[in-house]
């Protein structure tokens, strides 16, 4: 058993899109806000810290998971995944985020960050989704600009791209 | 919207969590999939002085059927039930609930038994436990427990477990596959305005609505048809004593009752 006295920072120790990281944290301190003021990965947005909005979506062991309903220290050796894990590299988007901006699927882009890394789990275990399921999965989201129609189009068309993808690497092969 | 300060204990032994509950009682939390918890230390509605993290407890994380019973431990997601191969057949209510319960986004991490041990009167879980008398299993250093779930919930987010008391696991009857579940909320996921479920009984029909009282009500009717079943179903949406609130007003939770539950007597009873 580990007690970890409050009002004192703790180390924890997680993987952070892919690379090993580490970091300090007391034991109220929030997943979000470790993230952003801690570690400085900003992608990942804070909205209504009570778990409804779904701003603060993040990949936590493959699983989407509220990072404001989750405190810092549970994440100690986990698989952590956040929205800066999207893009191939610097000034690339990668397929679903240019999905995204081809469909106009995001206007303000607050709750953009948690959708994309819903939806890049979703993806990932529903290679071809329907309308229907993209839509249940989404009304964990809330999106106040965009009426949800151009989110659900990318989502599809991403979804599309990445199994023609995925048909071609197994051709190759 | 930030919690207060406490201590975190990741427990690796369940005596772990029993011997700090039985020192610390009241002023100890404990942490599952944190998706109910979370929330109320985050809006301050919950301010303990220890939060115990239970979720590195394998055998905490089993569900296990058999003798007729499905036992499902604290540790268990929603998630995990909701993937388990024979919930469809073993548990049909639960698995007709569940894809109700918050949303895949939440539910990835929340607990069944985190969610009955909320007692939220309008969550999906405490109403599927109600509906099916199912049972909590209680556990301190000094006693094992077992609970009915008519016994367990004492009103709005309250529970008769004692503090120095762990929920290990609740347990359902296996194999009621005459049943059905409705809803109506804001948004998909959200909590229910009104939610029913309805189990067909060896005499009848057992209906058991959330939402409305200030915790899940269940009732067994006989069988019933036509101004007899609805004269029934009236009388039930009185006794929940609705009320007003900025979500619904209690003229129109007593017609969801009335209403829902009609749909739903005439789905189990053939």
């Amino acid at each position: 058993m580990s007690r970890l006295p409050s009002g004192q920072r703790h180390a924890i120790r997680f993987s952070l899109n892919g690379k090993p990281c580490a970091g300090e944290a007391e034991p109220r301190l929030l997943l979000t806000d470790f993230l952003r003021h801690q570690i400085g990965v900003t992608g990942t947005h804070v909205g209504c810290e009570h778990g409804v909005c779904g701003a603060c979506t993040i990949d936590i062991d493959g699983q989407p998971a509220r990072a404001c309903l989750t405190l810092a220290v549970q994440i100690d050796g986990c698989k952590v995944r956040t929205v800066e894990s999207l893009a191939p590299s610097p000034g690339r988007l990668g397929i679903l985020q240019s999905a995204f901006k081809r469909n106009h699927a995001l206007q303000c882009g607050f709750c953009t960050a948690g959708i994309l890394m819903s939806l890049d789990c979703f993806l990932r275990d529903h290679p071809r989704p329907d309308e229907e399921s993209i839509r249940d999965f989404l009304s964990g989201h809330l999106c106040r600009c965009t009426g949800y129609t151009p989110i659900v189009r990318a989502a599809l068309e991403a979804a599309a791209e990445l199994a023609d993808d995925l048909s071609r690497e197994k051709t190759d092969a | 919207m930030k919690p207060a300060a406490f201590d975190y204990v990741r427990a690796e032994h369940l005596d772990e969590v029993l011997d700090v509950l039985g020192r610390e009682g009241g002023d100890a939390r404990i942490l599952a999939g944190g998706q109910s918890l979370l929330p109320m230390l985050n809006m301050r509605l919950a301010k303990p002085g220890t939060i115990i993290d239970i979720m590195r407890l394998p055998e905490l994380a089993r569900i296990d059927s058999k003798a007729g019973t499905i036992t499902v431990g604290a540790g268990v997601r929603q998630a995990s039930l909701l993937d388990w191969p024979e919930l469809g057949r073993s548990l049909r209510l639960a698995a007709l609930a569940l894809p109700w319960t918050g949303h895949a986004q939440t539910r990835s991490r929340g607990t069944v038994c985190g969610s009955i041990a909320h007692a939220d009167p309008s969550a999906e879980l405490p109403l599927v436990l109600q509906a099916l008398k199912g049972e909590v299993h209680l556990r301190s250093a000094r006693r094992r427990r077992r609970v009915t779930a008519r016994d367990f919930f004492a009103g709005m987010m309250a529970t008769t477990r004692a503090d120095e008391e762990m929920i290990e696991a609740v347990s359902f009857p296996a194999g009621l596959e005459h049943c059905a579940f409705r809803e109506v909320a804001r948004r998909h996921g959200d909590f229910a305005i009104v939610a029913c479920a309805a189990v067909k009984t060896g005499e009848g029909v057992r209906l058991a609505v959330g939402g409305v009282a200030d915790m899940p009500v269940a009732r067994d009717f006989p069988c019933l048809r036509g101004s007899a079943l609805d004269d029934a179903l009236n009388g039930f949406a009185y006794e929940l004593e609705a009320r007003d609130d900025v979500h619904a007003s209690a003229r129109y939770r007593r017609d969801l009752v009335r209403a829902i539950g009609r749909d739903l007597v005439r789905e189990v009873l053939p």
